[in-house]
């Protein structure tokens, strides 16, 4: 049975900032672009929308300027609202929070909010894994099971030797969590987080509080790890699609696996869905000697060449007799006429002249960073 | 408490385009879909907001549930405003009775209180069935300094099209002399395109009169504009250049959608300082398939396509199964076209099912007699059964 719960949401827009570099040199995890209209934060966003949840808070850390242009005021995921809604919580809340160095610090230096908030719960959600989820599920399961902490975990092929980091978690029987590794040196298929987890409002003060006491800042080894045996931690398995991004080429991978039409479809969900910002640009047009195969298109694209395996972000132009294949090109990009492209994740506005040859490795692609003129 | 306002717009959107015959059997024709993710009002709104004009006045009255969800709050458009903003003005009734909307004028006479709360010294009155980018302000300038007391957008148009038209005459200023509907013998080209503007108090003093008349038209060009040059007050014609296109009728309608995959039409639906605005419907890229082949088309978001298609507008949320066959033609949204199916040359409405082997439209080339040849139209929500065959001219609103 499934009561009506009043649950906070707060997302961690910064966590694995350092995963993805380069994508981050300039903005958050949160607001990196993804499957041609998005950015990683409108997905754990939409799923909280869409399961009913209407206060949500945004921690931010650094290099949130992209992120605050993206969200505004909340309004294109219903959260512009005269109770609850989207705030934005950036480290400055409080005087002596200072930069966080984890979560539980994140956490204290936005306790104000929390507290403010009359939810009874509150759920957790980092920016790294792309899925589509009903966090309603997740609560219930946490009620109905007792549990002080829950986590969402999923069934991953982990491999240590790929440089990917995930915490693995051990589960028994009853889904209790009972063994707790951080970027373990294992390679195979693990239970790990999705990072997300539920707790009770008044068991995450008690946590936060106590934590800050001791100066811990770590969830992951400082609770999770830490307190493994004196705290009910539980795993619940989400079975949906999903995929994380804690390398240049997981994402590159994540984008390429969206071409697929059963993830895709396992992502876009008509019942829940994934809400951006909107640019109001034109639809795609394609020229009279344009040749698309197998590839994901956002709006306001103008494309006269070849495309093959390609996810285009917004507003992405491609020359005439350009052959295009294997690549992630992000907002705006610009490509000349008579290229040759292949295998490279092009960051926004990148413009490429005219007859230019440019080539990565399907296992290695090539990044240009933003605004770069080749 | 009102703030005044230097300018409001008057849309008139309640008319119901008859002439599109299936597609607006359900729906106000500012509703229809025009262009892979608009609908023709986005035009006149956008034009609104990026000529500084933020109060508008929506009149509706035929069918006008899809359009008010459409215009909502007026977000999408940037027109929902603390003071101003988009407002839908159906008829309404008052304590001397209620009637519909007899005319144009009628219309705008029966909102009278809704332009004075605004206190406005000028009016700009729009239709909601044009295609064309234009910057009111700059009309609004051109009234002011004629010191004019109506101002009309005029279009050059071929001469053999302009015995169809509102005609205007004028001297060298354009100061029109004569305005006359549908000539049999146009001794001028420049015809009216609806848009007027109008110095308030000149236009609340002619409509109070033709109320009072009872002319039994009440209408802009058969009554209010005539009036004002038997008085003989300041009419200048504004003339556009650029993009026009009415799209009063189903073979307008198909040429205006086909004109945006010509790179000579000068309608720029990617230019940033002018965007034409819509309300989104947050589907997710469109995917292009492996067995598909695309050529010269503009498709939209939350589109699956693996068939083959060329010369067509596709908007949103329609798939387009491998081995179907789609030439020259507009898809509305949310339209599926089965494996085997063609449709050529065809308007089809949104949410439709076109089975498998079903055939819609055929080019003029196949068509023995040229004058059997025109654009087959599927109205909205229809059912096209497997190998049924839909001929040139036809428009199909009921399942076949």
């Amino acid at each position: 049975m499934s009561v009506k719960k009043s649950i906070l949401g707060l997302i961690f827009a910064s966590m694995h900032d350092e995963a993805v570099i380069d994508l981050t040199k300039k903005r958050t995890m949160g607001s990196i672009p993804f499957a041609g209209r998005y950015r990683l934060i409108d997905f754990p966003l939409s799923n909280m929308v869409n399961s009913g949840i209407k206060e949500v808070g945004v921690i931010t850390k650094s290099n949130y300027g992209s992120l605050l242009d993206h969200l505004g005021s909340g309004r294109e995921w219903d959260l512009s609202s005269k109770h609850g809604g989207l705030h934005l919580l950036p480290p400055f809340s409080h005087v002596d929070s200072g930069i966080y160095r984890g979560r539980l610090e994140a956490l204290n230096g936005v306790w104000d909010f929390v507290e403010h908030s009359s939810a009874e719960y509150v759920l957790m959600s980092d920016c790294d894994v792309v899925t589509t989820i009903d966090y309603r599920k997740v609560v219930d399961y946490h009620v109905s099971s007792e549990a002080d902490i829950t986590v969402v975990c999923g069934k991953y092929a982990y491999d240590s030797s790929k440089n990917q980091s995930a915490t693995v978690f051990g589960v028994d029987e009853e889904g209790r969590i009972n063994d707790v590794m951080i970027n373990p040196q294992i390679s195979g298929e693990c239970c790990i987080g999705l990072g997300m987890f539920v707790v009770s409002k008044a068991f995450l003060k008690d946590i936060v509080v106590a934590c800050a006491s001791r100066g811990q800042y770590s969830f992951a080894k400082d609770i999770l790890q830490a307190r493994k045996d004196d705290f009910k931690i539980m795993a619940y398995e989400h079975d949906g699609y999903f995929s994380k991004i804690d390398t240049i080429n997981a994402y590159y991978e994540a984008n390429m696996e969206l071409l697929n039409t059963e993830n895709r479809n396992n992502l876009f969900i008509k019942s829940s869905p994934v809400y951006t910002k909107i640019r109001d640009n034109g639809p795609v047009k394609f020229g009279l000697e344009s040749e698309i195969k197998n590839s994901l298109i956002a709006d306001g694209c103008v494309i006269e060449g070849k495309v093959e395996n390609c996810v285009l972000c917004r507003g992405v132009k491609i020359g005439r007799d350009s052959v295009v294949k294997d690549c992630v090109l992000m907002q705006d990009t610009v490509i000349g006429d008579k290229c040759r492209i292949n295998s490279i994740i092009a960051d926004k506005n990148v413009e490429i002249g005219d007859e230019k040859v440019l080539t990565g490795s399907e296992t290695y692609p090539l990044y240009i960073g933003k605004k770069a003129k080749i | 408490m009102y703030i005044k306002k230097e300018c409001v717009a008057m849309l008139l959107a309640g008319g119901q385009g008859s002439r599109l015959y299936a597609l607006t059997q359900k729906v106000a024709k500012p509703a229809v879909p025009y262009g892979g993710k608009y609908r023709l009002i986005d035009f006149p709104l956008s034009n609104c907001t990026n000529s500084g004009i933020d109060t508008v006045g929506v009149l509706t009255q035929y069918q006008p549930l899809v359009l008010n969800d459409y215009i909502g709050n007026g977000q999408p458009w940037d027109l929902d405003k603390l003071h101003g903003g988009v407002h839908v003005l159906p008829p309404y009734q008052t304590s001397a009775g209620a009637s519909w909307y007899e005319g144009t004028a009628n219309a705008i006479y029966q909102n009278m209180s809704f332009i004075e709360r605004y206190d406005p010294e000028y009016v700009i009155v729009l239709g909601g069935d044009h295609i064309y980018k234009m910057d009111y302000s700059k009309m609004l300038d051109f009234h002011k300094k004629n010191e004019a007391d109506c101002t009309l957008a005029v279009f050059d148009v071929p001469y053999e099209e302009a015995s169809r038209m509102g005609i205007m005459t004028c001297d060298d200023q354009y100061r029109v002399l004569k305005f006359t509907e549908k000539p049999k013998q146009p001794d001028s080209t420049l015809a009216s395109m609806g848009i007027y503007v109008f110095t308030w108090s000149k236009l609340r003093k002619y409509l109070i009169e033709n109320e009072n008349a009872n002319t039994g038209s009440k209408d802009f060009g058969k009554d209010i504009i005539p009036a004002m040059l038997r008085d003989q007050q300041r009419l200048f014609a504004y003339p556009f250049e650029g993009y026009w296109k009415d799209v009063g009728t189903l073979d307008s309608l198909w040429e205006a959608n086909m004109d945006l995959l010509s790179p000579s039409v000068p309608l720029d639906l990617y230019d940033k300082k002018w965007k034409i605005y819509s309300r989104n419907n947050n589907m997710p890229p469109q995917y292009i398939g492996g067995s598909a082949e695309v050529e010269n088309s503009m498709i939209s978001e939350g589109s699956d396509i693996n068939g083959k298609v060329d010369f067509s507008v596709i908007f949103s949320g329609v798939t387009i199964e491998e081995g179907a066959t789609v030439n020259y033609s507009i898809i509305m949204p949310g339209t599926v076209v089965k494996a085997g199916a063609v449709v050529e040359y065809a308007i089809v409405g949104e949410d439709c099912v076109v089975n498998s082997g079903a055939k819609i439209g055929m080019s003029p080339e196949a068509v023995e007699n040229r004058d059997e040849w025109g654009i087959a139209v599927i109205g909205h929500n229809v059912d096209v059964s497997e190998g049924a065959k839909v001929l040139p001219k036809q428009i199909i609103s009921e399942n076949v």
